[in-house]
């Protein structure tokens, strides 16, 4: 790992301040995608600035829904009884990601900003179009069964590889962003995430040196009704093969609201809408799911060893909806 | 090329601190031991931790953490992990370098009581915590009840993971994670251990936790 200047800043104005004096800077939340990224010189920022202690904390119940800190850790979060009890499938996200230790070190802005699993982008002997833009995309014709089927360009077919932002896109979370200048915006995760398109290098909306402050969720039937499964090599301590995140308003067996999004199968946490709308109306019934499910795929562009996600996702999906169907 | 499916049987760093007439319960007190620490000045505050911790470093600094109950005044540059403090800096060397990217929990330690990986913290980020490592369970020559528990149930074979397992136990304890073996289970994935000793780790935990009937 490359030396660098460190600071730890006590206000958001320190923090972007130092980002401001050095582009180079980088913000350490919980170090767990940072500090192991460094140590594959795959990021070399020059300075790290600790934004562990700005006041970005709470999880509490507002008139419109959840609010959850940046600073919040993944395992408080997963664990607390109205996340747990309203939406449920924010907690299994949380739950069923990593290990109980790095729960314990990620924070919720860095769990969001976290960077794809593909292996070339982690290993600097290969070129990567993400990491070194224009240097080509080995994984095309290479090893790519953990690679995506959706959202791919010729540029770049790595998956976002984490839980909690699939379970935040199906429920329409808000982010509240800082700017490096101060100003407050907020974003819909809708919005937030980026396809590679010709510039996968550009993950996010993200400005540079903003900084994520909260994510809001609005409370709603599909939400207290929602959940997040996730289908894995081996039991835990795995990244996704594929997930689903569902919520779904069922009355007198008609479902009156959906919510769909589906994890490790896009280069982007994926919101299935025309799948949602499928549903919405319907029977809660196999056959409507299985209906929804190969709408959510339709467009799969599936690569050498990865053509059974395409199955298994839908598998998952339909199985997730029945799930919250009871 | 799967680089998130951390193998532990594919070979890895041998186990560096073997005990000299190969019994494994020696191995367990000398990685239990007590040190001969430096008495250092009273800890300082939350508040004049930020105060004094907001200056821009660059290149070696003094750093002072709080280790199994003992101050340690250290000049560290700002990239040393946890971890290689520990082990190269204050030669606690139970703590166990595994794979060094979060991926199989050999270097679990407790900071402020929870557990975390000490291999993805930066040691310039734990001053004004307190850091409590495998060598700072047993009370003198009495062994902590999770140290006690793996020795009685053979809760390891070659040892290499065990600080890490022990330290990730009794932060699983005081969770409450251990209503059953599935929970214990889950709530331990985050310790590989190349040799296996699953079961006999379960049922350690099930035991301290007070669930057990005691054999294994
Ligand atoms: C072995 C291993 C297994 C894992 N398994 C899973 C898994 O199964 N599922 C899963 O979802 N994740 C998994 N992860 C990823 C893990 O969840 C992320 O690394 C973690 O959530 C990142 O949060 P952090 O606080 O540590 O971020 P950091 O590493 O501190 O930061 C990550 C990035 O975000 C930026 N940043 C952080 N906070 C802010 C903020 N508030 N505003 C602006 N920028 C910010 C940083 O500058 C950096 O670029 C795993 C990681 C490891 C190492
Ligand atoms: S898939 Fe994307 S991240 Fe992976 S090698 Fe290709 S360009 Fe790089
Ligand atoms: S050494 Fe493997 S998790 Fe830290
Ligand atoms: S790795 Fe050998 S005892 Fe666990």
């Amino acid at each position: 790992m490359n030396n660098f200047a460190f600071q730890t800043a006590a206000s958001a104005k320190q923090a972007t301040g130092a980002f401001r004096d050095d582009k180079q800077a980088a913000y350490l939340a919980g170090g767990t995608t940072l500090l192991d990224l460094m140590k594959l010189n795959v990021l070399q920022p020059s300075q790290l600035v600790d934004i562990n202690s700005l006041p970005y904390r709470g999880i509490t119940e507002t008139p419109d829904g959840l609010r959850i800190g940046a600073m919040e850790r993944m395992s408080d979060v997963g664990e607390n009884a109205l996340v747990m009890q309203q939406y449920p499938a924010i907690s299994e996200s949380l739950l069923l990601a990593a290990s109980p230790q790095l729960r314990n070190m990620a924070s919720i802005g860095g769990n969001l900003l976290q960077r794809t699993r593909c292996g070339y982008f982690r290993d600097t002997a290969f070129p990567c179009n993400k990491r070194q833009p224009g240097s080509g995309c080995p994984a095309i014709n290479g090893e790519n069964r953990n690679h995506a089927i959706l959202g791919t360009s010729d540029q770049c077919i790595a998956t976002y590889p984490g839980d909690l932002a699939v379970a935040l896109i199906a429920l329409d979370a808000v982010l509240h962003l800082e700017s490096a200048k101060g100003k407050a915006r907020r974003v819909p995760l809708l919005d937030f995430y980026l396809t590679p398109g010709n510039t996968p290098q550009r993950e996010t909306t993200l400005e540079p040196g903003e900084l994520i402050t909260a994510v809001t969720v609005p409370a709603a039937e599909h939400a207290r009704k929602s959940k997040y499964l996730k289908v894995r090599d081996r039991a835990s301590y795995a990244f996704a093969l594929v997930s689903a995140a569902v919520g779904l308003d069922v009355q007198g067996g008609t479902i009156r609201s959906a919510r769909v999004a589906l994890g490790s199968v896009g280069t982007k946490p994926w919101r299935a809408q025309a799948a949602e709308q499928l549903l919405v109306g319907k029977a809660a019934t196999e056959a409507n799911f299985r209906a929804a499910a190969a709408l959510a795929l339709q467009g799969a562009r599936p690569h050498k060893h990865n053509a059974f996600k395409v199955e298994l996702a839908q598998n998952t999906l339909v199985r997730a909806l029945q799930d919250v169907a009871g | 090329m799967h680089p998130d499916t951390f193998d532990p049987t594919a070979g890895g760093p041998p186990p560096e601190q073997r005990p000299d007439d190969g019994s494994r319960r020696t191995f367990i007190k000398q990685a239990s031991g007590i040190l001969g620490l430096a008495v250092a000045p009273p800890f300082i505050s939350q508040a004049e931790k930020l105060a004094a911790y907001t200056g821009k470093v660059e290149g070696a600094t003094e750093m002072k953490l709080k280790v199994n109950g003992s101050i340690r005044t250290l000049r560290l540059e700002p990239r040393v992990t946890l971890l290689d403090a520990l082990r190269e800096n204050l030669n606690l060397t139970g703590s166990k370098k595994g794979c060094d990217q979060g991926q199989c929990g050999a270097c679990t330690v407790l900071v402020d009581g929870r557990r975390v990986n000490s291999c993805l913290t930066l040691a310039i980020t734990t001053q004004g915590k307190e850091i409590t490592t495998i060598e700072g369970l047993a009370k003198g020559e009495e062994l902590h009840p999770m140290q006690a528990a793996f020795l009685k149930h053979d809760g390891f074979q070659c040892g290499y993971c065990t600080p890490g397992q022990i330290c990730s136990a009794v932060a699983c304890v005081q969770e409450g994670h251990t209503k059953n073996d599935a929970e214990i289970r889950e709530w331990m994935s985050g310790n590989l251990c190349r040799c296996g000793a699953y079961p006999n780790i379960v049922a350690a935990i099930k035991e301290v936790a007070g669930k057990g009937d005691g054999k294994s």
